[in-house]
């Protein structure tokens, strides 16, 4: 099995230990992974945007980077939503906790201990779009495969916000475009956290970490980040 | 036409903040009794596969259906008016009640009406307009359109009522309480349902089969302004119809729950014939729905059967309020319909979306509301509408981030003015971001750079 590791843009520049992260978890667990040296973005944004003829150029270097791996894994929900669902760039194109839950089948992390009060955030993304957990909006059975991966950590306590999948008005580039409502969602959602007594928030999703923590850190509030894949990694804190 | 300016409204609806609170625990109250209702229903997620497919249906045979109506509608006694647009539907609602000699018209909520813009187009001939629904009573003495299909008045607070109430039906202004707010503007209303020469609802649903059309409400307003003047004149979207009195059974288990998480609404109406001594007319307007049910994509939206579901759960209408849309529909269902109606004018409304798709899950006509943005944004891309400032932006990071070599200087330059760069440069009034939140810490590297070092 052959995995390309693709790391999005923004990873890249500002949070190059979720990339390592995911690196050594995956090869932690004995799979064969590599990092494509040229890789950029997925064209998210731009199609994101309304604007697929600015995107293609991306998506097109994105397919000549990723086309000879048998899979794809990224720590990010909403770029592996563009590449697997909307843009069609590889079928086999997994989120890092639907890869490890669904492809590895991994039910441990014993050297992982997190003995901290956690809130768990996974993007709409991830949730509506990849499936990754059952949504408040749809009956029938509860399910998360980000939360049965993080409960198996040692120590992890993980606490509930009063809306636990509510969007928290990230969404590309609305976060500009849209700023005073995306940072009010922002701030309820980061105020639901600290209300339910989280020490952490830790998500599958950077891109909803940017910004929350960038609305946490605004707010004062004693809230930390960390993404899901340094806890399943071992990350203490 | 100047394009609505949806982040701009939305701040100012923002500013206030016992506003957006209060809307949004509102709101998000709904969406909670909706999911509990829901969920007592073991066959909910069947009951919208079945609403949606019987929409479907009928829409891809709209013609039809609408024929069958008018001949049934018509052998019952009924008067049919078929109106191309809102001119014509304005036009055949004031011959109509010219036939009459009504100078009062009392009227129950219909969206359509607000669509065609019919109250000025009727107060302009020297007709009295009077709204019997409290929410858009509300609304129309506060000379504002409804901000909420089914709630129309929920972005105001019980102050800003009573000071509209004391300002138009001379209420004490220093009283705010709900029972006495309710009472007082019944009191007021009361008389001009005796004093009106015509009534008017819209329709829910337009029953094919039976020629029959079924209204459903919760105050009562509707049944007094249809059955206590001679005339009774109904609005009704050709999209509203449904095949068989047995289809509405589907919708009418869904239309309240996920409206208002209650199960029923209190009034479940159903008109069939005019009564003795008096006229029942049907206008059925098209006003651009033909148009659109030939639109690839953009169709299943008039799957619609105006619950406000995707309102509701909407986290971007939750905190902008209805009334920055712009448009006479707002939310998610309004961003979908109205650039049907002025591409250029509405191009700003799909970007007042984070895509996240509750709208879609709640939808009980499983519309693909969140897909329909996202092709919307397409549309009005291809069409040249959007903002030359977001077009330069979307064609130059087009250009960085297909070139490997142009990206990582782009990587560097931004992780060294996150590093160098003071705090009074990086937070200026031109960055976005920064208003109202901390930009990220520049790390020493890029992962990129770690890979190649350590691997």
């Amino acid at each position: 099995m052959k995995v390309g590791l693709f790391i999005p843009c923004y990873v890249d520049a500002f949070y190059p230990e979720v990339g390592v992260a995911t690196l050594e978890l995956l090869e932690r667990l004995g799979v064969e992974v590599r990092y494509p040296p040229d890789q950029t973005c997925c064209g998210q944004p731009m199609a994101n945007s309304g604007c697929h003829e600015d995107a293609a150029p991306a998506e097109r270097l994105f397919v000549k980077n990723f086309e000879h791996f048998d899979y794809v894994v990224s720590p990010s929900g909403s770029c592996t939503h563009h590449v697997r669902e909307k843009a069609k760039l590889h079928p086999n194109a997994f989120e890092l906790t639907e890869f490890l839950h669904d492809v590895l089948k991994v039910r441990d992390f014993p050297w992982a201990e997190f003995p901290h009060k956690v809130g768990l955030h996974v993007s709409c993304a991830g949730l509506r779009g990849l499936g990754l957990a059952s949504t408040s909006e749809i009956a029938g059975p509860a399910f998360s495969k980000p939360l049965a991966l993080l409960s198996k950590v040692k120590g992890v306590q993980i606490v509930q916000p009063t809306r636990p999948d509510e969007c928290c008005g990230f969404g590309g580039t609305f976060s500009v475009t849209e700023e005073p409502v995306s940072a009010r969602m922002g701030y309820d959602k980061v105020n639901d956290h600290h209300a339910a007594g989280a020490e952490y928030i830790v998500t599958p999703d950077p891109s909803c970490m940017m910004h929350q923590h960038g609305c946490a850190q605004r707010l004062g509030l004693d809230l930390k980040f960390i993404h899901l894949a340094q806890v399943l990694n071992g990350a203490r804190a | 036409m100047k394009r609505v300016d949806h982040a701009e409204a939305s701040s100012h609806f923002i500013k206030s903040k016992a506003h957006v609170e209060f809307h949004d625990k509102r709101l998000w109250d709904l969406r909670g009794k909706r999911d509990r209702e829901a969920e007592a229903i073991p066959e909910w997620e069947e009951l919208r596969a079945l609403a949606s497919a019987i929409k479907e249906h009928t829409l891809s045979h709209l013609g039809d259906y609408l024929e069958q109506f008018d001949r049934n509608a018509t052998a019952n006694g009924m008067q049919v008016h078929w109106a191309r647009d809102a001119a014509e539907h304005n036009q055949i609602v004031h011959d109509v009640l010219g036939s009459f000699g009504a100078r009062v018209l009392v009227k129950s909520k219909s969206m359509l009406t607000d669509e065609c813009e019919m109250r000025p187009f009727l107060e302009n001939r020297g007709i009295e307009v009077i709204e019997t629904d409290l929410g858009e009573r509300i609304q129309q003495l506060d000379d504002e359109p409804p901000s909420h299909i089914v709630v129309p008045a929920v972005h105001k607070l019980r102050g800003d009522v009573a000071e509209v109430f004391s300002r138009t039906i001379g209420t004490d202004p220093k009283k705010s309480d709900v029972p006495y707010l309710a009472e007082s503007q019944r009191r007021h209303t009361r008389p001009y349902y005796l004093k009106a020469g015509a009534g008017m609802t819209g329709a829910n649903f337009a029953v094919a089969e039976t020629g029959s059309f079924v209204v459903c409400t919760n105050e009562g307003n509707a049944d007094l302004s249809a059955n206590l003047p001679r005339l009774h004149i109904a609005s009704i979207g050709i999209e509203k119809l449904i095949p068989r009195l047995e289809d509405l059974g589907v919708f009418v288990r869904m239309l309240s729950r996920s409206a208002l998480g209650s199960p029923i609404t209190q009034i479940t109406s159903h008109f069939r014939a005019p009564r003795p001594g008096s006229e029942l007319h049907v206008v059925l307007v098209d006003n651009g729905r033909s148009e659109r049910l030939g639109m690839e994509g953009f169709w299943p939206s008039l799957k619609c059967i105006r619950c406000g579901a995707c309102m509701n759960t909407c986290p971007v209408y939750r905190r902008s309020g209805g009334l920055s849309y712009g448009a006479t529909y707002s939310g998610p269902i309004g961003v979908i319909i109205d650039p049907t109606f002025n591409l250029r004018k509405y191009s700003a409304l799909p970007f007042a979306s984070t895509l996240n798709g509750s709208c879609t899950s709640v939808c009980p006509v499983k519309i693909d509301i969140h897909e329909q943005i996202y092709r919307w944004r397409k549309v009005i891309a291809e069409r040249n509408q959007l903002p030359m400032v977001k077009k330069e932006a979307m064609r130059i990071a087009g250009r960085v981030l297909s070139s490997p070599r142009l990206y990582r200087l782009a990587v560097k330059a931004a992780q060294a003015g996150l590093d160098y760069l003071p705090r009074s440069m990086i937070y200026n009034p031109l960055n976005a971001w920064g208003k109202q939140r901390e930009l990220p810490k520049a790390p020493k590297g890029s992962f990129r750079d770690w890979y190649l070092k350590n691997r």
